[in-house]
């Protein structure tokens, strides 16, 4: 009797056939980051053994950590927001203004920028879920609406003054025992500013929600093919507003952690950060086609971009337009390799799920 | 009965007007012409001066108007084409036209920031710009058609690197060409009131419109982005006519970055055309254009550039600050998009027959 013609023969047994599209991405992602980390300890010597560069990376860019993760979860559902940077220098200019020039707390100035974030991700939630406009061209306008409203509450840039930020500002969370010895022969703790616990709490709580909860699970339904999770008996409407709604919320979070780094109000910060952030979330294996993607992913995506930076400044090309270029070449050789590896993904499934009745069933 | 034929023919009429296309952004034009009229009858007010050369020279609002909105007109053009044919946005025309203007200037001036004379002929200089920018252009579509990759995540690449491109052409310097009739291109041609610039647009215009007439362009491109896989079974090659639609809007790009250098005679990498990308963009949903793709009409695209150059001429006139310009930006495209929704449409028009039909029933009884 010949085996069952429901049987596709022996299947090819490829190691990287059980991964999800979402992971493989994502480990290329970090593959590649330790891979040229390490290259910078072995080729670049010094500085980058301590573990001091590693958290001032950090130091910089969890502001930036932040904002990609509101962007991941956006990709996700398959839309973009492009007014996140303009909500982080809105943010900044509140809060700055908020501080200085009406005495107010940092409770206030917190629950300003929460609520900043919170309406801009109610207004573009609602236009983009519930009256089906192009994600891209109403974020355009919150982004535009942002940048405009930041020169227009305060029109100079500034430094705030206010004691209680100044004293959160300067605050440095001590790693024991990865400290360094500097040029004079002082021992230095590593540290890492507040804003670094936030962002990797958030990273920490987004992975869980995406990867345990339902809505989270939904997300990547929406994503993935509308029609079908609509059939699921998933509320698309529900689902794609509430993405919009998390992205608002954690571009308030990102906002506020951006203005304590920078400790100032002005209308060009965050230039670029919403590319960025975009950089960060396809490298780190989002594809804006919605349905694939990983926070931790992002996360690496994000200290990759730092680290090539890093980099390239300690090769010596410190010129204004190398950082430009180099981000430029790594979003193209990710998109390219992932472009690849997906199509060729696709056309491993399609054959495997060739039926085989035409081959050598003799009756 | 006859009055009831009547009232149905005219609002027919009515409503095949409204429901054509172009409606869009000539309803926005009227919306801002009645608003200026309004509040100051002088904004249409046309002089005619000399300018510093003793060339007779008109002035005005409207000038202004024409004469600022023709690069965002040129690049509408290309921004549509590829708008309705990739089925996504091209985010890297104004690092583009950075590093067209950059190659323009480069080859005028040679090694030497101020020189006195011109390397090369501007015509020379104005051709190579074409082949760098549509050679960038092939480079986005090539990501675009071969490689499949999203066109707004594939031009973010150009977005990223390009003005370090224009910057690293010239070395990071910022070269100034002292040739007058460099100038003509993006200010006035002597003994010609209108400025160059909607000269140049007009001839883009009548070339495109040229070119969609006699060839099958348009048929091909609107065809692609509706439905790519009936396309290709129909014989088409979509991957070449998403290529061609990007190396014309690098043609595109070449001009308005010719435009821009021609105007300051110089180039300042980081300031020059910022955000036109999303001015761009705009005018294509303002001319009514689906941002998905799909069907096209290039005229009211055009139109939809002037008019938010009119919408910025007349914020600038209100005094509003240039930083704070976007903000109002927003509220207005926010109120376009919002209306021209399908779903606020049906909304809307069946609030419509609500009130018309207790009218009826009222005027029955």
């Amino acid at each position: 009797m010949p085996k069952t013609d429901m049987a596709v023969g022996k299947p090819r047994r490829h190691l990287l056939k059980g991964i999800s599209d979402t992971n493989l991405l994502m480990s290329i992602t970090i593959v590649v980051f330790i891979l040229m980390y390490v290259f910078a300890i072995f080729g670049l010597g010094q500085g980058f053994l301590k573990a001091q560069t590693f958290f001032n990376m950090l130091n910089a860019n969890a502001a930036l950590i932040i904002l990609a993760c509101g962007m991941t979860l956006v990709m996700i559902t398959g839309g973009i927001d492009i007014s996140l940077g303009g909500m982080a220098a809105l943010v900044s200019m509140c809060s700055a203004v908020f501080l200085d020039m009406h005495s107010g707390s940092v409770f206030g100035a917190i629950m300003i920028s929460l609520g900043i974030g919170l309406a801009f991700g109610l207004v573009q939630g609602f236009l983009v879920a519930y009256l089906d406009i192009q994600p891209f061209i109403v974020t355009l306008a919150g982004m535009f609406f942002a940048r405009g409203m930041t020169t227009i509450v305060n029109t100079n840039p500034f430094n705030v003054q206010n004691e209680a930020f100044v004293k959160l500002k300067e605050t440095r969370i001590i790693i024991p025992g990865m400290g360094s010895i500097n040029k004079r022969g002082d021992y230095i703790d590593a540290y890492i500013e507040i804003g670094v616990v936030i962002a990797l709490i958030c990273v920490a709580a987004l992975f869980v929600f995406l990867k345990w909860t339902k809505t989270g699970r939904s997300f990547y339904a929406v994503g993935g093919n509308k029609q079908s999770a609509l059939m699921l008996g998933v509320n698309v409407k529900r689902t794609t507003f509430l993405a919009y709604l998390m992205c608002g919320i954690l571009g308030g979070i990102g906002g506020f952690v951006y203005f304590m780094h920078v400790g100032s109000g002005s209308a060009s910060h965050a230039t670029g950060a919403e590319m960025n952030a975009i950089a960060s979330s396809i490298i780190g294996g989002t594809m804006l086609t919605g349905g694939v993607g990983n926070i931790i992913g992002t996360f690496f995506g994000v200290l990759s971009l730092a680290l090539i930076q890093n980099i390239v400044s300690s090769v010596g090309l410190d010129q204004a337009w190398w950082t430009g270029i180099t981000n430029a070449s790594m979003l193209c050789i990710f998109l390219i390799v992932q472009s690849i590896i997906i199509a060729r993904r696709k056309k491993a499934n399609l054959a495997a799920t060739k039926p085989t009745a035409a081959k050598g069933v003799k009756t | 009965m006859k009055v009831q034929t009547q009232t149905a023919q005219k609002s027919s009429f009515l409503a095949s007007i409204v429901r054509r296309q172009i409606f869009i952004p000539i309803a926005a034009l009227l919306i801002l012409a009645i608003f200026n009229f309004i509040v100051d009858p002088s904004f249409f007010k046309i002089t005619l001066g000399h300018n510093s050369e003793g060339d007779p020279i008109l002035s005005g609002n409207i000038i202004s108007i024409i004469d600022y909105g023709s690069e965002l007109a040129i690049l509408a053009i290309g921004m549509t084409l590829v708008t309705a044919a990739s089925r996504g946005q091209d985010i890297s025309v104004g690092a583009a036209i950075a590093i067209s203007g950059s190659v323009v200037l480069r080859v005028l001036c040679g090694t030497n920031s101020h020189p006195d004379t011109l390397q090369a002929p501007i015509i020379v200089a104005f051709l190579i710009s074409c082949l760098v920018a549509m050679a960038f252009g092939a480079f986005n579509g090539t990501l675009v058609s071969v490689f499949k990759i999203q066109p707004m995540v594939a031009t973010l690449i150009l977005f990223t690197a390009g003005r370090s491109i224009a910057a690293w052409i010239n070395n990071n310097e910022l070269p100034v060409v002292s040739d007058r009739t460099f100038t003509y291109f993006g200010g006035y041609i002597p003994g010609i009131p209108i400025p160059t610039p909607f000269f140049i647009a007009i001839a883009c215009f009548i070339l495109t419109w040229l070119a969609l007439k006699f060839t099958n362009l348009g048929l091909y491109v609107q065809s692609v982005g509706i439905n790519e896989k009936t396309s290709r079974l129909n014989g088409l090659n979509p991957a070449l006519i998403k290529f061609v639609t990007y190396v014309i809007l690098g043609l595109c790009v070449a001009i308005a970055g010719f435009i821009k250098v021609s105007r300051l005679s110089t180039i300042n990498y980081s300031v020059v055309a910022k955000d036109i990308e999303m001015d761009a963009i705009l005018a294509v949903a303002l001319g009514g254009n689906s941002l998905s793709g799909g069907k096209f009409n290039i005229s009211a695209s055009i139109l939809g550039a002037y008019v938010i150059q009119f919408l910025t001429t007349t914020l600038y006139k209100f005094q509003v600050q240039s930083d704070a310009l976007p903000a109002y930006k927003a509220v207005v495209v926010i109120a376009l998009v919002v209306l021209s929704a399908p779903i606020v449409r049906e909304k809307l028009a069946a609030l419509f027959k609500k009130l018309r039909s207790p009218a009826k029933a009222e005027s029955k009884n």
